[in-house]
């Protein structure tokens, strides 16, 4: 007899982005129960666990590059898995994240904590992760396999490479469904 | 020797931060420390641009609450503009923001927070999440998911899109909402109540069962501050500051919100990017104050809604007659009550016929060079200062977002866990989720409060008094 079948194992991550990916994912709604039925959440935000773990199918990468930490997590997940999407507009082009690009990192942060006490200099660096002098789009990073674009996707557009994906199907969007923004 | 124990990522939360733990040379919790590791930048990037771009740019510092950035941004503009917003743009924005209160803490209370408070504590960590609950209990589940989407379909509604909806802007709104439109919301509504009376009762449940953490999940004394109406009454909109101190006495009353650089002041700490703003006459000790749900039902007098106003009489039996409500676990608490008060203002606002009037937006160029728009985010009162020049374009940019302002009331918080609940310098699994969900009980949104974005991974790391590193634990 065989045994339950072996459910999707379903990463979903959060670089340098808003999380208004990750709710647009939410926004699926009751589908999420049907989709709980297929794919087991085994990495993110909604879930504990704390590193990423081996063997994923499918992730999900919402957002930027922005710095040394999301650079290791994002090669991380190349390594361990199957299909890596590069998930919303801050994944695909750098968007609304990478428009600090035209200003060195010190100015940024020298601008924004005025008292300069922080978080710059070797005791930030001890705990925070340092940022990247550029914020890239993921595939400058790893490589992608397919995009999902949209500021966020709209959840239809999720649902439809989802679909496809679990089915073993290749992705293929219609035009509307291919739009930034 | 002391060391210091690091929780990262820090899940279940909207961001990315750690943790750390700092023992003293008797393996006491000496200090904690919650690190916000993540940063975008807006407020300096942002300068240069036109302020009529900021709505639809500083939506993007949060997908989970959106709309008080564009409806902050927005009200800024309406003071650079200096015109007067038409009154049933202004009765639709309260209406989306109202959604958005809705499918805000819908998400905080059955999604992020629900798992702890229905599963338990100390459950395997593999179930406990929302795919966890789906299979515990569907039904939960399910109303969670059903409140959550019906706050973001009344966004959808008005706005054309759940997430990012560009519909606010300087001056008004872009478009109304239609008869039909109308009848469906209203139609949902009853449905919607119910959902809400039924996670009260799962919460009262939880309050009784979870007896030890509720009197050490940020029980201190604190400022309270958020808006409140002309009559003292709970506002998310419009209003003026109102700060409670811990006594209850009321220290500052109808404060214009553009008069919030008096009161507030910022201190900035090496190992976070998130800041400390503190109620500035008392300095960043005594000056400690928490916004957010709880804030805001411990400084209204009412909440001016019938079912909220009798759900709130009860909150009121968990402090001092007087006094405001001092644990941070009672944020879960204040959250549904906001819930209903929300759904009780939505079905006002509908059956309001100023919805129908036509004129909804002023015209006009740039009037004034400073614009402050202030609005009731879900986790609290978010500011936006902008200065321009004559053309409108940005010369300066301060945010001050909600989480931030809970920062040094969130620090508190992990430390009165860990003393309680560390024991022997073991970093068990129990404690970990804990310490956790005493940050996620106020529901941080690390994208808005860092300006910048993120998830909330946890890593515990445990230093001793030397400062070297003794231990560490991820959850695997
Ligand atoms: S693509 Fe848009 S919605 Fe998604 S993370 Fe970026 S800014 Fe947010």
């Amino acid at each position: 007899m065989n045994a339950e079948p072996q459910k999707v194992r379903l990463a979903t991550v959060w670089l340098g982005g808003c999380s208004g990916c990750h709710m647009s994912f939410l926004d699926l709604d009751e589908s999420l129960m049907d989709l709980s039925e297929q794919v087991e959440l085994v990495y993110g935000p909604l879930v504990d666990a704390k590193t990423y773990p081996e063997n994923v199918d499918l992730c999900l990468v919402e957002g930027a590059v922005t710095n040394i930490e999301n650079l290791e997590l994002a090669r991380r997940i190349r390594t361990h898995t199957k299909i890596v999407v590069s998930f919303g507009d801050c994944a695909v082009t750098g968007n609304v994240t990478s428009m600090r690009n035209r200003i060195p990192v010190k100015d940024l942060l020298t601008a924004v904590y005025q008292q300069a006490r922080a978080p710059i200099g070797p005791q930030a660096l001890e705990v925070l992760p340092a940022l990247l002098e550029k914020a890239l789009p993921l595939h400058q990073a790893i490589r992608v396999d397919v995009f999902l674009p949209g500021c966020p996707p709209v959840p239809e557009r999720i649902s439809a490479v989802l679909d496809a994906l679990l089915k073993g199907q290749e992705v293929e969007l219609s035009p509307p469904l291919r739009t930034f923004g | 020797m002391s060391r210091t124990i690091h929780i990262e990522p820090i899940t279940r939360i909207e961001g990315h931060a750690k943790i750390s733990i700092q023992l003293d040379a008797q393996g006491r919790v000496a200090d904690a420390r919650f690190h916000v590791t993540e940063f975008r930048g807006f407020e300096k990037f942002c300068i240069g641009r036109s302020f009529w771009e900021m709505p639809g740019i500083t939506a993007r510092v949060c997908g989970i609450c959106p709309v008080s950035h564009l409806l902050a941004s927005s009200k800024a503009g309406d003071a650079i503009l200096g015109v007067r917003t038409p009154a049933p743009a202004v009765s639709l924005r309260r209406l989306m923001n109202y959604a958005q209160l809705v499918q805000s803490h819908a998400l905080s209370f059955f999604l992020l927070s629900g798992p702890d408070l229905l599963l338990g504590m100390d459950t395997d960590p593999a179930q406990r999440n929302l795919m966890g609950l789906i299979a515990a209990h569907p039904e939960i589940a399910r109303g969670g998911i059903r409140l959550r989407a019906f706050g973001q379909h009344l966004i959808r509604t008005l706005g054309e899109r759940s997430v990012h909806p560009s519909w606010s802007v300087p001056g008004g709104v872009r478009s109304g909402l239609n008869a039909e439109a109308k009848q469906k919301i209203l139609g949902e509504l009853p449905a919607m109540f119910t959902l809400v009376d039924q996670a009260l009762d799962l919460f009262k449940d939880a309050l009784d069962r979870l007896k030890d953490e509720v009197d050490v999940y940020g029980e201190f004394p604190s400022l309270f501050m958020g808006l409140v109406g002309e009559d003292g009454g709970l506002e998310h909109y419009d209003g003026r500051l109102r700060i409670v101190a811990a006594d209850g006495k009321i220290i500052e009353d109808q404060v214009p919100p553009e008069n919030f650089p008096e009161l507030i002041a910022e201190e900035e700490e090496p190992w976070t990017y998130l800041k400390f703003p503190y109620y500035a006459p008392l300095g960043p000790e005594k000056g400690m104050y928490r916004v957010g749900p709880l804030a805001r039902l411990n400084v209204c007098d009412f909440a001016g809604t019938r079912k909220a106003d009798r759900e709130l009489r009860q909150f009121r039996h968990y402090c001092a007659p007087g006094k405001p409500v001092n644990g941070s676990f009672f944020y879960h608490y204040a959250r549904l009550i906001e819930i209903l008060h929300a759904l009780e203002r939505i079905e006002e606002l509908l059956g309001d016929d100023i919805l129908d009037a036509r004129h909804i937006r002023s015209r006009a160029g740039v009037n004034q060079n400073v614009g402050i728009g202030v609005c009731e985010a879900p986790r609290g009162t978010l500011f936006h200062h902008y200065q321009v020049d004559d053309h409108g374009l940005l010369e300066k940019v301060n945010l001050i977002i909600a989480t931030g302002q809970n920062n040094l009331a969130m620090n508190r918080t992990i430390k009165q866990i860990a003393q309680r609940f560390l024991t022997a310098e073991r970093l068990d699994e129990g404690l970990l989720n804990r310490v956790e969900h005493g940050i996620r009980a106020y529901d941080p949104c690390l994208s808005c409060s860092t300006h910048e974005a993120g998830r909330m991974p946890l890593h515990l790391e445990l230093h001793g008094a030397d400062g070297r590193l003794l231990d560490e634990a991820h959850r695997a």
